[in-house]
């Protein structure tokens, strides 16, 4: 199959290293647990793995098949064809970090790109080669602040407006840390939009102020009052964004975002239930040496042509082990390179027709479905991009369970995460949707809660 | 030649893929948010398809050739993997999507937590982490929360080979414990006295590597083990070598209580230039309940009619979620296939072929290059790129002139340990005729050393960049391009 020896192969191979049997190389292991008997399936051929995948494949309901609303971090978005064909070139998905750069040029470059693609459209300066996905790289900036005080400041600062898992997963990766503590995300703080509450638990203590853009709920919020108040106090500014919405929405750059983190998925890589995605990561040039995870840069060869490199890698964990700022290792290689295929191929134009796409989209189902008598919008005036709250007239796992009749998954209950918000439904549209689609989902909503 | 950046191949009014026009009426988004310049390429399909194929034809990867990158276990991955991960049931699931619509999904992790279980011995399983360093991490927050809930608040020391990979420290001095490095003895192992002295009550663990980056199987690991254990430490495995391991011994037989596995090494799923990995942490029976949340169950076993019903459990004690909704699931599909096609025998013909690669290998260059520790190989081993009569050339040198026989150099300088370090490990994929050409090139780079020096050190020779100037780079820190000035 995959190992190519025939028995003379082995044999001679054997008797080059001096041993007469394959079993005596492993003398070394303690005899008592040597060679377990292993209880697995039988193993299966090409031809039958291929089938047993494609049964259990066919075991779930994909949103090809089933009209869906679902978003809250993950976004079902038009994947062109020209991004899988190109991932599938075997010299980029069998290669390894680009250690040796005489032979890694493409992926290499391809990342330097990367990197350029997402410092424009998040209007930073500097953008590193990727962590692993939003949650993770909203953890990083939080270990990235903690350092760039020297640990002299302890508190973290988290809307309480950020996805959920971005939250707990900060949690997760500070654990260790018990100097320091994570607030902004309590009850008392609240979702108010006004972020009044939160910029009132700003002091100077405070290393780090975390927002989403647009925040859990798709809603647009100016951001600059909040900046001016997190820089007044020294401290700095965590926005993670929906790279989408920056088609058409003002980039965190331009209102003085410090480090902007986000979940990369939606630039072209499937939904893939859950993973691997992709971790945008990108700071101002005053953080620049305080970035963790990989970075590459340009230089020349010998010969004095241009070529890529990594660079600053004495930051990294090879080289500084317990000194290093972050564990990290890899990066989302193939992801990022999915997402610089994808930006390049829809390019100014066709990004920006995405993201009108799924604004617009999104306000016809708010508007169809605030009509229905009983649905309301949960943040009537507030603008927001692709994903909205509505407050349902029913318990939502009940009205969820009914539109499931209808072949529909209508999107995320978020009574589960925020008890202030039990009975409404988070849905997200994108330009997978059409108008039809929305008309019929808002007629079973009127059948399912009408009759 | 150097290829053009994407923003250099840009042409006002190019688009690569259109899109409808809005099929809905029409709501102006606020003028205050709206972005006013939004500086992307404009190029089309054929600029896009053309300028990723190019820039592919200046990698290396594993489907051109040998790859013997130490400690990456870089073989062959199978095309049927990439099929299946891509099939619209899997690939178009989204991660919130109620659990009775994803059974399939359920049922593929729920398997491939048994089966690596039963691989290596343990008791529970996350598949969350999303790669090696990120199952590292896992591991050390299950260790400090362990020790924590236990009121064992003293115990803040982890050991860690001088051996090891970076990512050991880093992650234990992350998650903050002080490190405290382990010296190695002349065989190779751990040095057995040395770790008696620093077992103590203070101890809350020791993170182990085998067989070691070495490529070395420690000779007292059983004894290692029990040492800390009488302590009261807990033993992490660092699952990077499980290669060599698969079918051969499980390391939870051997006393480990918490192993992570690198599914992008071990099973086969593509490194992708750099990611995405995964790297699934399993844990002994008292770690069960410190898993991160979620892990995959049985909710209802069902009966002859009804298949069983699968779902999320949420362990007790857990340290939490490591990172967004359930891991990498596409990488776990694949490594679903390529266990599915080996099964019990089929694992073990692969570690010893890894095994008897590398000792073949070695066979093959003993002698010409230094080997530090004399002894049998596992999956890989690690000799010196450096001769006393060939003064001025180094590992570097040799690692640049393999490039110009069209191998993979091996890992450079690594581990620390050994001067001028090449670590070789060649994986089972490899042919008897591949590794005998490569032999070959280490062989004739050995002479090359010493008649002519200068191939090496002006090599590689035939690439499509020569030595690149990392000095350069990292004083002029170039680190992004945009649009043309006048575009």
């Amino acid at each position: 199959m995959f190992t190519p020896h025939t028995p003379q192969d082995v044999e001679a191979m054997l008797k080059a290293i001096g041993l007469s049997k394959i079993e005596d190389l492993f003398q070394e292991i303690p005899e008592q647990y040597r060679f377990p008997e292993l209880n697995l399936p039988p193993a299966l051929t090409e031809m039958e793995v291929n089938q047993d995948l494609e049964s259990i494949a066919h075991a779930n309901g994909n949103t090809s098949e089933l009209l869906s609303f679902l978003g809250a971090g993950a976004y079902d978005h038009y994947v062109p064809a020209a991004v899988d064909m190109l991932l599938r070139r075997g010299e980029f998905y069998t290669a390894y970090t680009p250690y040796q750069p005489e032979i890694s040029q493409g992926t290499l470059q391809s990342i330097f790109e990367y990197q350029s693609l997402i410092c424009s459209l998040t209007g930073m300066d500097v953008a590193n080669a990727s962590h692993y996905d939003g949650a993770t790289a909203a953890a990083e900036a939080v270990i990235l602040a903690y350092h760039h005080f020297r640990g002299k400041r302890t508190k973290f600062l988290v809307s309480r407006a950020v996805n959920p898992q971005y939250r707990q997963v900060i949690r997760t990766y500070m654990r260790g840390n018990s100097e320091i503590s994570i607030l902004g995300d309590d009850p008392d703080t609240g979702i108010d939009a006004s972020m009044e509450k939160l910029i009132a638990q700003i002091d100077a203590n405070t290393a780090l102020v975390m927002v989403q853009y647009p925040d859990f709920f798709g809603r647009i919020i100016d951001y600059k009052p909040l900046a001016e108040a997190v820089h007044a106090a020294g401290a700095l500014l965590a926005v993670s964004v929906n790279p989408t919405a920056l088609g058409i929405l003002t980039p965190p750059g331009e209102f003085g975002a410090d480090i902007v983190t986000g979940e990369g998925q939606p630039l072209g890589i499937p939904l893939s239930y859950g993973g691997p995605y992709l971790g945008i990561f990108a700071v101002t040039n005053e953080l620049l040496r305080k970035i963790s995870g990989r970075l590459i840069g340009q230089t020349v060869d010998a010969a004095g042509e241009l070529a890529y490199v990594m660079t600053l890698t004495a930051r990294e964990q090879h080289i500084r082990r317990e000194k290093a700022t972050s564990n990290i290792c890899t990066n989302q290689g193939l992801m990022a390179l999915a997402s610089t295929i994808y930006l390049s191929l829809l390019g100014k134009h066709g990004f920006e027709q995405v993201a009108n796409l799924c604004y617009q989209k999104a306000h016809y189902a708010a508007n169809q479905i605030d009509r229905i008598s009983g649905y309301d919008l949960a943040f009537p005036d507030i603008p927001f991009f692709h994903e909205f709250a509505i407050r349902c007239p029913m318990p939502v796992d009940h009205l969820l369970d009914h539109l499931r009749a209808y072949d529909i998954l209508g999107g995320y209950d978020l009574g589960k995460d925020y008890p202030e918000l039990e009975g409404c439904l988070l849905m997200a549209v994108t330009e997978k949707i059409h108008k039809d689609d929305i008309d019929l989902l808002h007629d079973a909503l009127l059948e399912v809660t009408h009759g | 030649m150097a290829e053009p950046t994407i923003y250099e191949l840009s042409s006002p009014g190019r688009q690569g893929v259109r899109f409808p026009e809005p099929d809905t009426p029409q709501s102006p988004l606020p003028t205050e948010f709206k972005r006013k310049d939004l500086p992307l390429p404009e190029v089309s399909e054929v600029d896009v398809v053309r300028h990723f194929t190019r820039l592919s034809q200046k990698n290396y990867g594993v489907d051109i050739g040998i790859y013997p990158l130490g400690s990456c276990t870089m073989k062959y991955n199978p095309k049927i993997n990439e099929v299946a991960a891509r099939l619209p049931g899997f690939a178009l699931t989204h991660p919130l999507q109620p659990e009775d619509t994803v059974q399939g999904n359920l049922y593929l992790m729920y398997a491939l937590q048994e089966w690596l279980m039963e691989i290596s011995g343990f008791a529970g399983i996350t598949l969350q982490p999303a790669a090696g360093a990120q199952g590292e991490l896992t591991g050390v927050l299950i260790i400090q929360k362990y020790h924590a809930d236990r009121g064992d608040t003293k115990r803040k020391r982890i050991l860690i080979p001088d051996s090891a990979h970076g990512t050991n420290p880093a992650t234990s001095s992350m998650s903050g414990f002080e490190v405290v490095s382990l010296p190695s003895d002349d065989r190779g192992n751990v040095d057995l006295e040395a770790l008696k002295g620093l077992c103590d009550e203070n101890l809350a663990g020791l993170m182990l590597t085998n067989p070691n980056t070495l490529g070395l199987f420690d000779e007292h690991v059983v004894e290692v083990i029990e040492t800390v254990h009488a302590t009261g430490g807990l033993v992490y495995g660092d699952g990077a070598n499980m290669n060599a391991l698969l079918g051969i011994v499980r390391p939870g037989d051997l006393g480990f209580d918490i192993m992570h596995f690198n599914l992008h090494k071990t099973f086969s799923t593509p490194h992708g230039g750099g990611g995405p990995g995964s790297g699934p942490v399993a844990v002994c029976e008292k770690l069960v309940d410190y898993l991160p949340d979620p892990v995959v169950t049985i909710v209802d076993p069902g009966d002859e009619e009804t298949p069983p019903l699968y779902g999320y459990a949420h362990p007790a004690r857990t340290i939490g979620p490591i990172k967004s909704f359930q891991g990498h699931f596409g990488m776990l599909v694949r490594a679903y296939a390529y266990i599915a096609m080996h099964g019990s025998q089929g694992l073990r013909n692969i570690a010893e072929m890894a095994v008897l690669n590398a000792n073949y290998l070695l066979s093959k260059i003993k002698g010409t290059y230094t080997l530090p520790y004399d002894r049998k190989c596992m999956h890989e081993f690690v000799v010196e790129g450096v001769w006393e009569d060939a003064p001025g050339v180094r590992a570097l040198d040799v690692s640049k002139r393999l490039i110009d026989y069209n191998v993979h150099p091996p890992t450079n300088y690594f581990p620390l340990i050994v001067h001028e370090a090449l670590m070789i490990e060649p994986t089972e994929t490899e042919s008897l005729e591949s590794l005998d050409y490569f032999a070959d090139a280490l062989l004739k780079i050995a002479e090359e050393a010493h008649t002519q020096p200068e191939l090496l050190h002006e090599a590689p020779h035939h690439s499509p960049v020569r030595r690149c100037d990392e000095v350069l780079a990292a004083k002029q820190l170039i680190l992004r391009t945009g649009p043309k000035p006048n575009a």
